[in-house]
């Protein structure tokens, strides 16, 4: 079945693996939420969410409900078109990352292998990165087109802080690709699955932590969250936003977070490897299905970790942010890939 | 019509709308935000013409860093009230013909330059655009330029930092 030279079956697969993909991100969100209060309740010595459901686990239902059934308001001086564009980008440029993420391996279904990955670009890692970098638009622009002091304020450190991260992220990410050898994820991914070859995470230690700490900042997690330092800012860029458009702000923040815990775990942490196992000697569909869960481990761990982190350190002072970011993640990383080259030319 | 031709089409009418919404818009940060449209339609074309790299390097330099430091100049201006005065009809359409003229004379120079006549772009295959082309020529043919460059920035860098300065 062709039609214009495409292949239609393929791109109904595609789109079925695209719509699968973003509602089970959306789907996680929503309980990654719940998982944030109940950690937070757990950390801090108190029960949390319990009301709604068993254990609270129909909480987050009430909250969104909550949140479409609010009042929406636009403000009369806000610049109309901009400020509804506003979430809508930033919760675009957090759904999009998804489409290179390896979720598994192959799946044999209806006589098709299907990939459980949307695209493999060969440029995987740089679409992620340029797709990172758009996401400061969703910020800027909202906080611009409330037309309110703190609002803007708030963009302009979100965006400045999300500039200045982004250098020393780039520079970890170069280190290991020198190591890789590739863009693709998928391609990365294998090459942690071969025999003999261990996660990236061996090879590149300094460079994982500096990933690590540049994607708290880029999600704007606490202790990163300037931009909506509510005693210093209100309540930061989204000020002016009620209803969904808020919970679409709030929202994108989360699935940032699912996004590059996938990501990490897949450049640092063999993405659907399970360690010390050869999943060949599974079945193809039962591997796949394997790994995916695997992957899904991972992601949640990492989540955790978000979590315990925001839950135990304070949040930042500006200058303290700058300086971090410039005089001490960026000389780190350029060593990081100073030393990284060395070694592949001595001893690769 | 193919595919790549539809994609095409669609791709350059996004391009043209979109730059001329950039001149067209009284708002400086729609100017901008358009620009960024125009980008992305660029980036298109470059996939098109299989240059993944060079895509995604316009979209991370361009629409990601150089256009948002431009939105932080806007929004710290306030350039929101339109105090720009208004030039006379005269004026305009004074602009309108240079202008034209000149479009017209570009495109008539373009059409007949032998390199464009006789050569067709490479749509589906063509791999000079990829990663590992790219960085070979840049490393081997273009390494005098290529490393000077970098010394162009670092000087502007520079130059930066000591602007900057408070004292």
């Amino acid at each position: 079945m062709t039609l214009l030279s495409l292949d239609m079956l393929l791109v109904l697969e595609k789109l079925v693996l695209i719509v699968i993909i973003v509602f089970a991100s959306l789907g996680i969100a929503l309980y990654t939420t719940f998982a944030e209060r109940k950690v937070a309740a757990i950390l801090q010595d108190r029960p949390g969410p319990e009301r709604a459901g068993p254990f609270g686990l129909f909480q987050p239902l009430a909250d969104g409900l909550k949140l479409i059934m609010k009042e929406e308001i636009i403000p009369n001086s806000s610049n109309k078109a901009l400020f509804i564009l506003g979430p809508g980008l930033a919760m675009t440029a957090a759904l999009m990352t998804c489409a290179v993420i390896p979720w598994g391996s192959t799946v044999h279904l209806f006589g098709r292998e299907i990939d459980l990955q949307i695209a493999d670009i060969n440029i995987g890692i740089l679409y992620v990165f340029g797709v990172v970098s758009l996401g400061v638009y969703g910020i800027m622009i909202g906080g611009w087109a409330s037309n309110n002091k703190f609002s803007l304020m708030a963009a302009l450190r979100g965006a400045s802080q999300a500039i200045s991260y982004e250098l020393a992220m780039g520079i970890a990410l170069i280190a290991l690709l020198m190591t890789t050898n590739t863009l693709s994820l998928k391609e990365i991914v294998d090459q942690q699955m071969a025999p003999g070859h261990l996660w990236n995470i061996a090879y590149q230690p300094l460079g994982f932590l500096l990933f690590f700490i540049c994607a708290m900042a880029e999600c704007n997690r606490t202790p990163f969250d300037l931009p909506e330092a509510e005693n210093e800012l209100n309540f930061g860029y989204h000020q002016e936003y009620s209803s969904m458009k808020l919970g679409f702000y709030l929202f994108s923040e989360y699935i940032n977070m699912i996004m590059s815990s996938a990501i990490m775990a897949s450049l640092y942490f063999g993405g659907f490897d399970i360690p010390f196992f050869d999943e060949k000697v599974l079945p193809q569909n039962i591997a796949a299905l394997v790994g995916l869960g695997a992957l899904l481990i991972k992601i949640v761990v990492f989540i955790f970790i978000f979590m315990w982190i925001r839950w135990t350190i304070p949040r930042f002072r500006y200058d303290q942010l700058m300086n971090l970011g410039w005089k001490s993640l960026i000389p780190l990383a350029l060593a990081n890939m100073l030393a990284t080259g060395a070694w592949i030319l001595y001893f690769g | 019509m193919s595919t790549t031709e539809i994609l095409f089409f669609f791709l350059s009418a996004l391009a043209l709308f979109s730059a001329s919404m950039v001149l067209i818009s009284k708002n400086p940060v729609h100017s901008v935000l358009w620009l960024v449209v125009t980008f992305f339609a660029i980036s298109g074309h470059y996939i098109l013409l299989n240059a993944q790299f060079l895509a995604i390097v316009n979209i991370i330099v361009y629409a990601g860093a150089i256009m948002v430091l431009f939105l932080f100049v806007i929004m710290l201006m306030n350039l929101n009230q339109q105090n720009e005065p208004q030039k006379n009809l005269w004026m305009k359409l004074a602009g309108v013909i240079s202008g034209g003229c000149f479009l017209m004379v570009f495109v008539s120079l373009v059409r007949q330059a032998l390199e464009i006549k006789t050569k067709v772009a490479m749509t589906t295959g063509g791999d000079i655009g990829l990663i590992k082309n790219l960085g070979r020529v840049l490393f081997s043919d273009y390494v005098v330029p290529f490393e000077i460059t970098s010394v162009l920035f670092l000087s502007a860098m520079v130059g930066a930092i000591v602007m900057g300065k408070k004292d």
